[in-house]
């Protein structure tokens, strides 16, 4: 029951946001309105990557660099479904308005961007997850650009010229849910006995295992769980944009969530949070420099990482109880 | 007595080394044993064996009349083997109450989605585990330490959270890897009645890896002698002290 008022109250407070973000930023007085709304949504979506991968690199201590890939399979999955089954799905729900039509649509999309990129991660992760280290990082980096390749050659989702005509489906709403609903499930399954198992493997695997935990299957669990976020994620991106291009779903997109999640703190969610705002803000902020621009953003990532090596946060937790011991 | 656990033949071969060979031993139910062997003598690896670290090249391995060998370390676990490292190995960044608490997972009946609901029954079971590592650091005089990060605990002390940690997957058979290893007369003393007391209160079997002589004399009622991977001699502790091999391996020929 309080659960229930959790939920229907924290909807209410999301559908506020979005009726009052569009009408101040993009139909209000403010010129640069939309560009500010913009950079909401992308750091909303960059939030969900970031707190997806940081449970499979900075909780389970399993170090993949491929997260992109589970975006790329997402993102191109959904836009299909909304591009090839919109106007069916939309015929079969003519009874409804258009925003009716328009969620179930969208809800669809999703649905089968997760479902994609859980079967994308169980794919890869029940091969890789047996190796460790440097050989998980080379193979995940693999297969995120394997799955840009086989996109790139794909003509029904355009190819090299890029996915056109994705109908706008999503919105702050959508995308602020997502980031609730990612970081709620994140949370909470890392203070639970799954969570306590992956840090137990994090942290040494040989004892996890002589304590009764398949290591593997909780690793290949870890990585589905972040794959499937990722995929979502990739959803939301897709219908914003209303177009979707490879060159989005490089390994340096990979390489900037593993940045958020590092420039964070490796295993703090409230971290991967703070880095995915940060990373969003940050080359935005420094549009005043012009051609200097991306060199005072490497700068300030070294400086970052020089002055403050375990992250933002470091595993510091700003909720929550705190361990009386001192961390490493 | 019946054995709870029973090496048959057992033997390990890593390229041209035999590290074990044809090893014969059996624990019965409810044992204090102990095995013993000069440096380098395969201890730690029959433990790897016993635990499915490494799966034997010939030979049988039964739990409870069940061949265990070549499964996986987890399942041996959830079989009823519990063990203890030579070298701890904690969980150093989690609390002591956590580190107990992992051991309880792969008895867990709640699934990931009343983890990520938080349903009425996951909660139930939370508090459980919660209140059951609590009882068994209670046992080990560690509740003070609950919160602590088990790598800011003294040495002793960790090596005795390990011993909670494996007694909490509820084993029937406990292995000990040198749990005297590093510690003073006292230390070792309180650590003889604490194996005692496992052994009367959790009714579990013990397989102890001890260089500590006055430790393995004292506390384990037989006691087998493996030297370069082979089973020399078998018995009781007196006997053991004055079997010819024993000392001769231990200490040369005259």
């Amino acid at each position: 029951m309080k659960r229930l008022l959790w939920i229907t109250g924290a909807l209410a407070a999301l559908a506020l946001l979005q009726w009052g973000c569009s009408a101040i930023l993009l139909d209000g007085p403010i010129r640069q309105g939309p560009y500010y709304y913009q950079i909401m949504i992308l750091a909303g979506i960059n939030i969900v990557l970031a707190v997806s991968l940081n449970l499979t690199n900075g909780i389970t201590g399993q170090f993949s660099i491929g997260h992109a890939g589970f975006f790329a399979v997402g993102a191109y999955v959904a836009a299909s479904v909304s591009y090839y089954g919109g106007p069916g799905i939309r015929a079969a729900t003519a009874f409804l308005p258009a925003v009716g039509q328009d969620t179930v649509v969208l809800l669809l999309a999703l649905a089968a961007a997760g479902l994609a990129a859980a079967l994308a991660g169980l794919l890869v992760g029940i091969p890789s997850l047996r190796l460790r280290g440097d050989y998980l990082a080379i193979v995940t980096l693999g297969f995120g650009e394997i799955i840009r390749v086989v996109i790139l050659n794909v003509d029904a989702v355009g190819g090299a010229r890029g996915f056109v005509g994705i109908p706008k489906l999503s919105n702050f709403f959508w995308v602020y849910l997502l980031v609730t609903a990612c970081v709620v499930t994140v949370w909470n399954v890392v203070r639970s006995s799954y969570g306590r198992a992956f840090i137990a493997i994090r942290e040494n695997e040989i004892a996890a295992q002589a304590m009764g935990i398949d290591v593997t299957r909780h690793k290949v669990m870890a990585f589905v769980i972040g794959a499937v976020f990722a995929g979502m994620a990739g959803c939301l991106f897709g219908h914003y944009t209303m177009y979707l291009h490879t060159n989005s779903f490089t390994f340096v997109k990979s390489f900037e969530i593993i940045i958020m999640v590092a420039i964070g703190g490796l295993g703090s969610i409230e971290g991967a949070v703070l880095g995915a705002i940060f990373l969003t803000v940050l080359p935005e902020a420094f549009r005043g420099f012009e051609g200097y621009r991306m060199i005072i953003y490497s700068l300030a990532l070294i400086l970052i990482m020089i002055f403050r090596p375990q992250g933002m946060l470091g595993q510091a937790s700003l909720f929550g109880k705190k361990s009386k011991g001192k961390r490493k | 007595m019946t054995a709870l656990l029973e090496l048959k033949d057992a033997m390990i071969r890593f390229g041209g080394l035999v590290a074990v060979k044809d090893l014969n031993f059996s624990v019965n139910e409810g044992e204090l044993f102990g095995l013993i062997g000069p440096n380098g003598a395969g201890k730690t690896t029959v433990f790897n064996l016993i635990t499915g670290v490494y799966a034997p090249t010939s030979g049988t391995i039964l739990f409870d009349g069940k061949p265990v060998q070549g499964r996986k370390p987890h399942q041996i676990c959830g079989a009823g083997i519990a063990r203890t490292f030579q070298n701890i190995r904690l969980f150093p960044d989690m609390t002591v109450l956590e580190n107990v608490m992992v051991s309880r997972h792969m008895r867990k009946t709640q699934g990931l989605a009343g983890a990520v609901l938080r349903s009425a029954a996951f909660l139930r079971e939370e508090a459980e585990f919660r209140t059951d590592a609590m009882r068994l650091l209670e046992l080990f005089q560690m509740e003070k330490f609950a919160d602590e990060h088990a790598s800011n605990l003294p040495y002793g002390s960790q090596r005795r959270l390990e011993i909670a940690r494996a007694l909490a997957t509820k084993p029937r058979l406990l292995l000990l890897d040198e749990p005297a290893a590093g510690m003073n007369p006292q230390e070792s003393a309180d650590l003889m009645r604490l194996i005692r007391r496992l052994r009367d209160e959790f009714k579990v079997s013990i397989l102890l890896v001890e260089h500590n002589m006055k430790v393995v004399m004292g506390v384990c009622e037989r006691i087998q002698v493996l030297v370069h991977g082979e089973g020399i001699a078998v018995g009781e502790p007196a006997a053991i002290r004055k079997d010819p091999r024993v000392i001769e391996a231990y200490l040369g020929k005259e």
